[in-house]
This record gives structure tokens, C-alpha cells and sequence, in this order.
């Protein structure tokens, strides 16, 4: 660069980096192009796979939201609407019924309604699950399993990194397209798709 | 499948026995569930027949946003960038810039919470490139390609007004003070480094430390951990004094914006007319983005220079290598972030004896059925991943800390005020500052330009010097 004459010097420097630009950019359209040819036209939206959940009651603390996005959700087709229900009621308990010290729930919020002898329905109150898995875990270990542990896509805001994914010990999360965000059980899982393909998102 | 068929099978043999047969199968379950240990499901107990006309609730499943708030964001963000070029090149208003500002940090920052983030994106997209089975989202590309292509063409508008992490630093900035270039210069590392390390984590799947570590998505949604919320506090309090310190030392995707604004076809300019050296402009820029003029620097010693560059040169590979190498040998620690080899390792220790009580992670791992030799493998494998990946970060920061130096090393002639293109945020605070704008915008009139000029000269005059002693090369 030294001996040359300014002028030069500048066109040279022009040069280089309307060069170096059109290089950028092609390497940028690149880079986009090949990734579009990878991509998907559908959103991806974090799930959890009750398979492989172990229900450590991380999620109820790690979730980016003060309330957890994860949440109980109940398969009722496979429910044995038990009235000793190991979800719902503490291990010792010492009566069966919806008494406060006999729940394994700590916040009350999964509810035991009369149905007809001997059968008790099992709700969920969203508002009250901190989806801490407890009774998930009462339920696999003695019941049917038709509770589990579920991201509820109308509180997650979908991060770009799962905050509780990653504290995952099992590596129970995935990714699922977000037409058929829920891994679920039993009937449930056929009547969603049925529902999801009438466009019925109730 | 299996399990489940086998479960239908003893449904079928106590269907209709009642409640009598729970107590006696409670008992076998208990047998059952410590066999098989936990997590594993059965049907148990037979799905009740209904007497009453009781049926069953739908599990309700809400869905997730709509697919069309995504091209929503693309729109907003095409949009956004579209403005703040035009607002920087052709308007060149600061207050509309500002206004935009504002308007980004609400929608991209309030709205959607900071999860449509053109910084992060960076990670995905090396994911991607690394992981042929990862299908990454129309968006994520939106977000990294077009903040790129914008600024090589315009500069880098999208700081100035798009992204909403520049946007909360910009609107708190109350008394910047000047950094030495050589402080600027080594502080500028930082973001290289953690450009190459949240690279390297993104392509070898270990995490996405961009996201994990951004400072103010808790502000964003009112909520995150009480080390990330102080780690935000303080980096706008610092923004106070020093401005915008995450976008100049540690924002990874300035890197990459850095370099294509220094490339840009256009790039906004402090005069819209000519230069008169008049310093009006001088202390404008809160993020030392001015260089001052040293029309009659010329090197002390050609040959020096000459000398001191063919030195450099020379360090490249030497520097590219050692660092590469070094990063290779911080394979282990590097390695260890990943989950997988995480995991390896406690199992290496209770396998070893060495550890009593299992963890969540390890009691999982065994019940999953896979092999300890099988998760070593994998650990290995992505161990040989890191050492390859370490000596490329080594030498990615090796080459950029070179050219660097290499950048201080060259001096060069500067006849007025200029804008370093890769520092600029097109914020366009300096607009006002010029004179000539002055007499653009009408208010004030050729006359007082030329009594302003005099008096600037006079100045400058006075201060004899002043452009060369602070000159870039400190």
C-alpha cells in the first residue's frame, strides 16, 4: 500500500469492500437459503413426553413464568375413577375424603367429585396447579397413569430456550409441531387429533 | 404398545368384579410398581361402566398462538427496519428514530417478550447449520438474514431503532462518559468471545447461552431469577454513565453487525452537505463512535509501520494457532456444559463407587434401559466435537484480536470528522449537532452558519492541536 499514490489507495479500498459487501451478502443469502430449504413451515412448540417424565417437580419451579406453563392435564378415558385414587390422596391418608390432609395436592387443586358408587371424578383446577407432578407420580406409581405433566400452550411463551428443558434430569422435552402440540394418553390422544382435524381447538 | 395390550388383557379377566377387587389389586400394583420400578404405566383398573348418564370430559387442549402471528412479527420487523433506515438516511430525524425506539422495545420487547430476538437467532441458525434434523422456524431466519442484509446496505439501523435490548439501553443513558480507544478496543473482545462461545454451544447442542444470559427479558415479562434480574439492573445502571454497554461489549450479534456496517453501501454521515471541521459535532456521539480529523497525521516512520504490519502478519497464523490450541485443550470444562456428557460423568462416579446417592438425572438415565457404554459413546463423541469446535473458537478469536491490531496499527489520514461505520448505531443523535443540518432544517440562516464556522475555526485555531493530540491511535 505504501508506494502507491492516494488515489489509488482509495479506490482500491472502494473496491475491496463493495467486494467484501457483495461477498457478505451472498454468504448471508447463502446461509438463508439453504436454511429455508430446511425449514419448517410449521411452528415448533415445546412438549413434554409423559413417557419419559419423571416427575421431579422441576417444573413447577424453573418455568420463565411465575406460574409454570406446565400443567396436570387428565386423560379421563383411561381414569378408573377410583375412590382410592393414589394421585389424589396422600400415602397413609386416613380417611377418603376431600379433606385437606388427606391430599397429595399442595395446592388443592386437583378436586374429587361423587359420581355414582363406587366412582369419584378427578378434575383439575388450572388455576391451582402449579404443575408440580406430584400427583402424576401417586397415579403412575398405584393408578392407570391418566394423569401427566403438560406444557399448556395457552401460557407458554414458547422461549427459544426452555428454561425448564434444560433443567430437565430425564429429558423428558421435545419440540412438537405446534398443529399437534400435546403428547397425550389414552382416548384423548385419538379424539385430539379427531378435534384438531375438524379445527375444533376448544 | 405392548405394555398396554397386556393391560387390556387383565381388564378384561376382573372387568364387572367391583370395588371388591381394588383392595387385592392395590396390593399387586404395589408388587407391580416396585418390580417395574416407577414411570411405568398401566391400566390397572378397569374404566368404570357408568349406571348414571354421566359422561366423561373432554380434556381441553388450547392451542398454542396462532401461525400468523408469526408473519405478523416478520411484517413488524421488515417494517421496522424499513422506517429506521428511512428515518436515518432520508429524514434524518433523531426524534423519529427515537419514537420507533420506543415502539420496538413495546412490541419486540413487552408484546412478544423478547422470544423473537435477532441475537438469539444467531444460535439457531448455527444449530441448524450443524444439525440437519433440527427444522428451524421461517421466523429465526427472518430475524438473523434481514437485520444482516439491512445493514449492509444502510448500517446498523436495526440497533438504533429495531431491537428492543438497544432500545432499553438507549432510553437511559443520562451521562456517558468517553472510553480511550484502547479500552473501547480490548472491552470489544468480549463480544467475539461470546459470539464464539454461544456458536459453539448452539452447533454442538450443549445450550442457547445467548437467551440464557440476556439481561433484560426479565424486565421483559416482569419476571426471571434474582441473579438475572441484578445482572439487568446493572447493566442499565452502567448504562447510565457508560452507553449502551451491552450492545458495544457484549452484544454477540454486534459482531456480526459491526463488520457488515463497515462494509455498508451506505452509511448515514454526520453532515448532510460538507464537513467544516467546525468540533460542533466533536462530544455528540455517547458512544464514541466520531473519529476526530488528523489531516496532517502521517506515519512518523513509513518504515516502522511497515515493519511493526509485517510483525503482525507474521503473529497471524502464530496467534490463530496458539489460540486455536489452547482452546482445544478447554475441551473438557467446554464439554462438560453439554447435558449428555454431564450426565456420563455421574454415572462415572456412582459406577465408579465414588458417589452413594443417585441423582434425578442418573435414576432416569438407568430406568431408560440404555447403556452406560452407549451414553459414554455419545459423551465421547460430542467430547471430539468440543476439541475440534475449541480449536476453531481459538483461532476464530485469535484472527479477530489480530486484525485488531492490525487496525490500530494503520494509520490513516482522516481530512474531517468521520463515522466509524462498525461502531455507529445510526442513532442519529449527532444529526443536530452539524451546523449544515441546521441550516437544512431553516433553523438558522446562512449568515449565522458562516459567523458559527468562523468562531469554530477560531476555536479549532486556538486549540491548535486539539484533533491530533486525541487522535484514534492512543
Amino acid at each position: 500500500m505504501a508506494g502507491k499514490p492516494e488515489r489509488a489507495g482509495i479506490n482500491r479500498r472502494g473496491f475491496l469492500k463493495s467486494s467484501l459487501n457483495t461477498l457478505s451478502g451472498l454468504l448471508i443469502g447463502g446461509i438463508g437459503g439453504l436454511l429455508f430449504s430446511r425449514s419448517s413451515k410449521k411452528e415448533m412448540v415445546w412438549q413434554i413426553d409423559p413417557e419419559i417424565c419423571i416427575q421431579c417437580e422441576r417444573c413447577a419451579a424453573n418455568c420463565v413464568l411465575a406460574h409454570s406453563a406446565v400443567k396436570c392435564v387428565h386423560s379421563f378415558s383411561m381414569c378408573g375413577y377410583c375412590d382410592l385414587c393414589s394421585g389424589y390422596l396422600e400415602p397413609g391418608a386416613r380417611s377418603r375424603d376431600t379433606g385437606a390432609e388427606n391430599q397429595l395436592c399442595p395446592t388443592g387443586a386437583l378436586k374429587r367429585t361423587f359420581i355414582e358408587n363406587p366412582y369419584f371424578e378427578y378434575t383439575i383446577d388450572e388455576k391451582l396447579c402449579i404443575g408440580c407432578g406430584k400427583c402424576v407420580k401417586g397415579c403412575a406409581a398405584f393408578g392407570n397413569g391418566s394423569l401427566c405433566l403438560q406444557v399448556r400452550h395457552d401460557r407458554c411463551l414458547n422461549c427459544n430456550e426452555c428454561s425448564i428443558a434444560r433443567s430437565c434430569p430425564s429429558q423428558a422435552w421435545k419440540r412438537v409441531p405446534a398443529d399437534r402440540p400435546y403428547i397425550l394418553r389414552g382416548d384423548e390422544s385419538a379424539s385430539f387429533e379427531r378435534r384438531m382435524k375438524r379445527g375444533d381447538h376448544g | 404398545m405392548g405394555k398396554r395390550s397386556s393391560g387390556n388383557n387383565r381388564r378384561e379377566s376382573i372387568h364387572r368384579r367391583g370395588p371388591a377387587a381394588a383392595g387385592m389389586l392395590i396390593l399387586f400394583s404395589l408388587l407391580l410398581a416396585a418390580v417395574l420400578g416407577y414411570a411405568q404405566i398401566q391400566e390397572r383398573f378397569p374404566k368404570p361402566d357408568f349406571q348414571t348418564d354421566y359422561t366423561r370430559p373432554d380434556l381441553s387442549t388450547p392451542l398454542p398462538r396462532a401461525q400468523v402471528w408469526e408473519y405478523v412479527d416478520i411484517a413488524v420487523l421488515i417494517a421496522a427496519l424499513v422506517l429506521a433506515s428511512y428515518f436515518a438516511h432520508r429524514l434524518r430525524s433523531r426524534r423519529k428514530i427515537f419514537w420507533l425506539m420506543v415502539f420496538s422495545l413495546v412490541y419486540f420487547g413487552f408484546i412478544r417478550q423478547g422470544c423473537v430476538c435477532a441475537v438469539g437467532a444467531v444460535q439457531n441458525v448455527a444449530y441448524a447449520l450443524f444439525n440437519t434434523g433440527y427444522a428451524i422456524p421461517l421466523s429465526v431466519i427472518a430475524f438473523f438474514v434481514l437485520p444482516l442484509v439491512f445493514t449492509l446496505f444502510y448500517g446498523r439501523t436495526f440497533c438504533a431503532a429495531v431491537c428492543p435490548l438497544g432500545a432499553a439501553q438507549d432510553a437511559v443513558i443520562l451521562k456517558p462518559v468517553r472510553l480511550s480507544s484502547t479500552t473501547a478496543g480490548l472491552l470489544g473482545m468480549l463480544p467475539v468471545i461470546y459470539l464464539g462461545l454461544a456458536v459453539l454451544f448452539a452447533a454442538t447442542g450443549t445450550g442457547f447461552i445467548i437467551c440464557r444470559y440476556d439481561p433484560f427479558i426479565g424486565f421483559f415479562r416482569f419476571g426471571a431469577s434474582f441473579a438475572m434480574v441484578l445482572f439487568g439492573a446493572a447493566v442499565l445502571l452502567l448504562g447510565t454513565v457508560v452507553a449502551r454497554p451491552y450492545c458495544r461489549f457484549l452484544c454477540p450479534l454486534g459482531v456480526l453487525l459491526d463488520w457488515m456496517s463497515r462494509l455498508s453501501k451506505k452509511h448515514v454521515k454526520i453532515t448532510p452537505d460538507t464537513c467544516s471541521n467546525c468540533r460542533l459535532c466533536e462530544e455528540s456521539c455517547p458512544f464514541g463512535a466520531i473519529h476526530k480529523p488528523n489531516p496532517s497525521a502521517q506515519s512518523p516512520d513509513k518504515q516502522t509501520e511497515l515493519r511493526r504490519l509485517a510483525v503482525l502478519l507474521v503473529l497471524l497464523p502464530v496467534i490463530m494457532f496458539g489460540a486455536g490450541w489452547a482452546g482445544s485443550r478447554l475441551y473438557v470444562p467446554l464439554a462438560r456444559q453439554h447435558p449428555t456428557v454431564a450426565l456420563s460423568e455421574e454415572i462415572l462416579l456412582e459406577n465408579g463407587g465414588k458417589r452413594a446417592v443417585m441423582t434425578d438425572a442418573t435414576r432416569a438415565f438407568r430406568a431408560s434401559g440404555k447403556t452406560a457404554d452407549e451414553l459414554f459413546e455419545e459423551a465421547g463423541r460430542i467430547q471430539q466435537r468440543f476439541r475440534t469446535g475449541g480449536w476453531l473458537l481459538g483461532g476464530f478469536i485469535g484472527i479477530v484480536f489480530v486484525f485488531k491490531l492490525i487496525g490500530l496499527t494503520i494509520l490513516r489520514r482522516r481530512p474531517e470528522y468521520e463515522i466509524d461505520a462498525g461502531a455507529c448505531f445510526s442513532c442519529g443523535r449527532c444529526f443536530s449537532f452539524c451546523p449544515y443540518e441546521q441550516l437544512r432544517l431553516g433553523t438558522i440562516t446562512q449568515k449565522e452558519l458562516e459567523e458559527m464556522e468562523r468562531e469554530g475555526k477560531n476555536g479549532s485555531g486556538a486549540g491548535g492541536t486539539s484533533p491530533m493530540e486525541n487522535n484514534q491511535n492512543g
